[in-house]
């Protein structure tokens, strides 16, 4: 098992946010959490790059607790995130947002290699490489942060609701991104979602999170034909 | 002659203080008010060293600069729990415990403060007027090249993310534990030499040299040249530095005047004068992180 997360509690103050949450990822997968605003996506992904304090629970990533490690440290460890609105580096260029990515790998011709794939995956990033990231338009800024994040090599990429503000056929692109990521490089992937159809689409398996607590889980195919995600998620 | 040369060494002192606090406020986004503090450590460590222990100024100065990196260290602690506006409100305090330190405790000389500081000797030979600025020349080149490494090296880059983005840096295995405290060490290192530099061309210092009046001057210069920005705090410094000197009667106002440009700039433009949307920066084309 690659991550799991076992009996996870997270509050703000009086705020339950997230209740005895369970799950695991395995090598490989691309798992997809959907629920809607405020259902706790957010605060599951923070909870698990060390950006939000557990109030129980534990974390495991490739079999040992990283529960009471710092943000950095689970970051060396090969996780990595695309926040949730991007959160670019506002006045640095795009390059060097891509720079502070690969923080630690030295910049070396794997390196440089890396980058020019990068580009290739987004050309838009390679034509906007000296404009400053807060120049960029939602939807770059979201390519930006997906390949801020890939430039590390990780080993499970986190992302929260990539699909947020893209227009449709961006969507599309993104997903279709990551679809190829975890199929040809074997990347595992963690997906948390409103846009239930889009992410389950592309998934192996998926969860249901509803104010703070899993109802639901199986298979991406069984998901997508169940009674409850359809009426829920899907609006059919 | 004589008196541009002892200004132009008073400007160049204070750029290097305020190159310093540039690193802090400009380079790692960790607002200081206490700055001055560092200034004095500096120049009561170089001073104590050179007439108490019998080193000479270049003897003193690792000691100066390892006992005012280290204090600021500590002292820099405070900023990894902290909000802005309490540390805002912290360094302000450090600021006058610092002070009252000096002030009250008789082995930092009490309220007489140090006299009979040693000139700085070079080959044998005592430095005062030009080979003085030469030295404060040097110290302050110094410090640009180390502003300017800094910002280029991996390390400033990091700062940067840290100062743009805290959360999404620490997730990129940036340790902001790491950076802020790297920042408050080089900027407060950066303030103990000038500190140093200034007690040596005194000749004599009181623990009032060092108020918190002094750091909201350094606080100005980094403002009005331009936050972050390379030869932003030395602007800053040349002309405030200067302004007194050409409006001879404005002199008692200064503290008012420097209170009035630091509003008025972050009312107006908050970049100050080289900053990423100022006017002169646009001419320049200046980028705000490396200017
Ligand atoms: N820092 C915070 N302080 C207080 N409450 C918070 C905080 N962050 C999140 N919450 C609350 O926790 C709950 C879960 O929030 P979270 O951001 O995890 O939801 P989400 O599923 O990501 O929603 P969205 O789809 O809108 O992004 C919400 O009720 C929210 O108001
Ligand atoms: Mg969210």
């Amino acid at each position: 098992m690659l991550l799991e997360v076992r009996s996870l509690e997270v509050s703000y103050g009086d705020i339950h946010a997230l209740h005895g949450v369970s799950f695991e990822v395995s090598q490989g997968e691309l798992v997809s959490i959907i629920g809607a605003n405020g259902a706790g996506k957010s605060s599951l992904l923070n909870a698990i790059m060390g950006i939000t304090p557990l109030a129980g629970g534990s974390i495991w990533y490739q079999g040992k607790d990283i529960s009471a490690l710092p943000s950095h440290e689970r970051a060396r460890l090969g996780i990595r995130m695309v926040p949730e609105r991007a959160r670019v580096f506002p006045i640095l260029t795009v390059y060097e947002n891509l720079l502070a990515g690969g923080y630690r790998r030295p910049k070396n011709k794997a390196f440089e290699e890396k980058l020019e794939w990068l580009y290739s995956l987004f050309p838009v990033l390679a034509e906007r490489r000296t404009q400053l990231a807060a120049t960029l338009s939602g939807g770059e800024q979201q390519m930006l942060a997906i390949a801020r994040a890939l430039i590390a090599e990780p080993s499970i990429l986190l992302v929260d609701e990539v699909s947020m503000g893209l227009m449709p056929a961006l969507v599309d692109k993104v997903f279709e991104v990551l679809q190829q990521l975890n199929r040809d490089h074997g990347l595992t992937i963690l997906l948390v979602e409103q846009n239930a159809s889009a992410s389950l689409r592309i998934s192996t398996r998926g969860y249901v999170l509803e104010t703070g607590t899993l109802v639901l889980t199986g298979t991406a195919a069984a998901l997508l034909a169940d009674e409850r995600v359809r009426s829920a998620y899907l609006g059919i | 002659m004589n008196y541009l040369v002892t200004v132009a060494i008073f400007i160049g002192i204070q750029a290097i203080a305020a190159n310093g606090l540039n690193v802090i406020v400009g380079y790692a986004g960790q607002i200081s008010l206490g700055h001055a503090a560092f200034f004095g450590i500096g120049a009561y460590a170089s001073a104590l060293l050179t007439t108490k222990a019998g080193m000479t100024f270049w003897q003193a100065l690792p000691f100066v600069l390892l006992i005012t990196g280290s204090i600021g260290l500590l002292l820099g602690m405070p900023s990894l729990r902290l909000r802005e506006d309490f540390l805002a409100v912290t360094t302000i305090g450090i600021n006058f415990i610092v002070e009252s330190i000096f002030q009250y405790i008789p082995f930092f000389g009490g309220a007489l403060g140090i006299s009979n500081i040693p000139s700085i000797r070079l080959f044998g030979t005592r430095l005062r007027g030009w080979p003085f600025l030469g030295v404060v020349a040097f110290f302050l080149l110094l410090s640009l090249l180390a502003n300017r490494k800094f910002t280029k090296s991996c390390a400033g880059l990091a700062c940067f993310a840290i100062r743009e983005e805290e959360t999404a840096a620490a997730s990129m295995g940036v340790s902001p534990v790491r950076f802020k405290l790297l920042a408050f060490v080089i900027g407060t290192a950066m303030a103990g030499i000038a500190g140093a530099l200034y007690a040596h061309t005194m000749r004599f210092i009181a623990a009032t040299d060092f108020g918190f009046p002094h750091s909201v001057n350094f606080m100005s210069m980094v403002v009005l040249g331009g936050i972050g920005t390379l030869w932003g705090p030395t602007l800053g410094a040349i002309i405030l530095g200067l302004l007194p000197e050409i409006f001879r009667p404005l002199i008692q106002y200064r503290m008012l005047i420097n209170a009035l440009i630091l509003l008025l700039m972050i009312r107006f433009q908050p970049g100050g004068i080289l900053g990423g949307s100022s006017v002169l920066a646009r001419l320049f084309r200046r980028r705000p992180s490396h200017g």
